[in-house]
């Protein structure tokens, strides 16, 4: 998940379609993000590479909507409907998730477990 | 006098008694000690010394062993054969002292009596040709008077201090200074020999301001002494690392622009301050070790041939072939043999230490309690009692022998005993009780060995020192020069380093430009 100034970055990922609940008169999605281009990358448990500023997921409320839709603790958010979250501060991030106009939030997220599954199918295991 | 309030076996009692006496005595009072201890450790000081009494211990003559040459005997050895040296050479420095002196006095005679001897000659020989002196010829008078006055409280103050030493060869820039002064004399002589003594010139005011001139430059030959003498090396230039040969310790200098015979003084003046003092008892250890390991194998040849003869010239191949089988065949067989001397060292370093701990500590419980014993006196108690009173040197011998024996056993661990003497100890406890030191700094000099100013004259042991070095010892210090200064017992190694040229660049910092953010870690729950 590391990548390199000037190059595009590539990354396996899922499309996870989180449908918003209301509760009261928020709209709530049910996880935790951290991380951010304005936050200490060195803290993230979840990342691999500790210069990694990008968006993760820190906590999954259980039965919430993002658990129903299989987001899973610790994976990175790439994309929320169509915007990029992998060069945004914490609070655009927060702000492009909260959207009070949208129920509905489509996000590309990446583990290192897509990764691995992608290399098995193809055939070759990761040369050391 | 109180009585010694330890008392066990009889032999102790010699020994307590033994304390007030002179230092020979002492010494034979160690030989008995040492063997009741059964200290392996101390050198055999039981080899013979000056006067000792074989009654004293029956055994004397059967444990002695080899002299290692660094019993108390082979330092009154060392004693006779410095004195004699000092005998020797002290007549020919005075000699040469003396003759320095003699001409920088004349010299100096000479240089003041000129200006004067020019005012006043053309009074004496043609006084009534002589024009009349005016307002401001009379004032140079008063110039000239006081100019000398300086020149002489300057070369004083420069010049005729006491010698510090005597250094083996001429001092280059004083001598070069005493030839220019001559020099300029002499040439302000000719030409007021020529153009005014010999054409006898009337305008006196002329005179006086040649006789000024005179002694202005001579102020600037001053300053140039000053600055040559004196300031030129006091910018740090070297930095000069100074190893005693015998036991490694080891400081560093920083000198200025030196010849190698003036950086050698400095450098002895730092010795007698920071070194500790040279302790050749502490050093029988590792001779011991050294005797040993040599004793360990002996090569025989069973050829029938002489190996004792030592290869002389390049023409003795066969005994020189011989010498090196045989000292390689004694390495390959060190090296095989499981030598377990280091063992045995770290044994012995071990016991030693937790030797001397043990009677540092008695020490110093011995040392606080004497000093409890005695208190200074107020002044009302004055009138009270006046019976009981003692001066510093009484009372010091009233509380001496309640800690005599712990500071005797002390010192002899540590192997001191010979640098202090029972009238100096006593000596050094008056003079802390009088200035209201504590037990603790009286012990100071004892537990730590202090450098060589501290102890005695006849400790420093050396006030003759010889200077060996490859280049004249009128050069300047050079980056890498390498000197030995040798007196009697050891060498001083010293070596010398530029120090570099520093480039120093500056970064400014704006006061405002310290600002500081939070690390943050924030998690938001969407």
């Amino acid at each position: 998940m590391a990548f390199v100034p000037g190059q595009p970055v590539t990354a396996v990922v899922q499309r996870i379609e989180i449908q918003k609940l209301q509760q009261g008169e928020h709209l709530i999605l049910g996880f935790s993000i951290g991380g951010g281009i304005d936050q200490d990358p060195g803290q993230n448990p979840f990342s691999e590479d500790k210069t990694d500023k990008g968006i993760y997921v820190t906590r999954i409320t259980p039965g919430g909507p993002a658990d129903v839709a299989g987001l899973m603790m610790g994976d990175k958010i790439m994309q929320v409907n169509g915007w990029d979250m992998t060069m945004v501060t914490h609070d655009q991030a927060r702000k492009t998730l909260t959207k009070k106009k949208e129920d509905v939030v489509r996000l590309l997220v990446t583990r290192k477990s897509l990764e691995d599954a992608v290399k098995h199918s193809k055939g070759c295991y990761p040369r050391k | 006098m109180q009585s010694p309030t330890v008392m066990e076996a009889g032999e102790e009692v010699l020994q307590v008694l033994g304390v007030c006496e002179t230092v020979e005595e002492i010494k034979d009072v160690i030989v008995t000690t040492t063997e009741e201890d059964s200290n392996t450790n101390s050198p055999p000081v039981a080899s013979s010394g000056p006067g000792t009494k074989p009654s004293q211990d029956d055994n004397w003559g059967e444990t002695t062993t080899a002299v290692t040459g660094t019993s108390e005997h082979s330092l009154s050895q060392e004693d006779i054969v410095r004195i004699t040296k000092d005998l020797e050479d002290s007549v020919g420095l005075d000699c040469r002292r003396y003759f320095t002196l003699t001409l920088a006095v004349i010299l100096g005679l000479l240089v003041f009596l000129t200006p004067l001897a020019f005012l006043v000659l053309p009074h004496l020989l043609w006084p009534e040709r002589l024009q009349s002196c005016g307002t401001a010829c009379e004032g140079l008078f008063i110039s000239v008077a006081f100019k000398l006055l300086i020149l002489l409280l300057a070369v004083w103050a420069l010049f005729f201090r006491p010698p510090r030493a005597g250094l083996p060869r001429v001092f280059v820039f004083r001598a070069l200074l005493a030839v220019l002064v001559l020099l300029f004399v002499i040439s302000y002589w000719l030409f007021y020999g020529v153009r005014i003594l010999d054409s006898q010139d009337e305008n006196y005011q002329g005179i006086v301001q040649y006789a000024v001139s005179l002694v202005d430059a001579l102020l600037f030959i001053h300053y140039l002494a000053i600055v040559l003498l004196e300031l030129r090396q006091l910018q740090p230039c070297f930095s000069v690392c100074v190893t005693r040969s015998t036991d490694g310790e080891t400081r560093h200098y920083n000198l200025g622009q030196l010849s190698i015979q003036r950086a050698a003084l400095a450098i002895l003046e730092h010795y007698y301050c920071d070194f500790s003092v040279h302790n050749p008892a502490l050093l029988s250890a590792s001779k011991s070790r050294a005797a040993k390991h040599l004793a360990g194998l002996k090569v025989y040849n069973v050829d029938g041939e002489f190996p004792a003869a030592p290869a002389e010239g390049p023409g003795n191949n066969a005994a020189a072939g011989l010498a090196h089988s045989q000292s390689r065949a004694m390495i390959a067989a060190a090296a095989r043999r499981r030598d377990s001397s280091h063992n045995e060292l770290y044994y012995e370093e071990a016991e030693h230490e937790r030797r001397v701990r043990k009677r540092r500590a008695r020490l110093v419980v011995a040392v606080e309690e004497a000093f409890t014993h005695i208190k200074r006196m107020q002044e009302e108690e004055q009138k009270k009692a006046p019976g009981d009173v003692m001066d510093p040197r009484e009372a010091a011998q009233a509380i001496f022998p309640s800690m005599a024996r712990a500071l005797q056993k002390y010192l002899r661990t540590t192997k001191q005993q010979h640098c202090h003497s029972m009238e100096s100890i006593q000596q050094h406890l008056a003079f802390c009780i009088t200035n209201n030191m504590t037990p603790k700094a009286f012990l100071e000099s004892y537990l730590t060995p202090g450098p060589t100013l501290q102890y005695s004259r006849d400790h420093w042991l050396a006030r003759q020192w010889t200077l060996i070095s490859e280049a004249s010892v009128t050069s300047g210090l050079k980056d890498g020069t390498v000197f030995l200064l040798k007196c009697v017992d050891f060498s001083l190694v010293v070596t010398s380093k530029k120090i570099p040229y520093i480039q120093m660049s500056e970064e400014y910092i704006d006061p405002k430009s310290h600002k500081f953010v939070l690390r943050l870690q924030s998690e938001t729950s969407v």
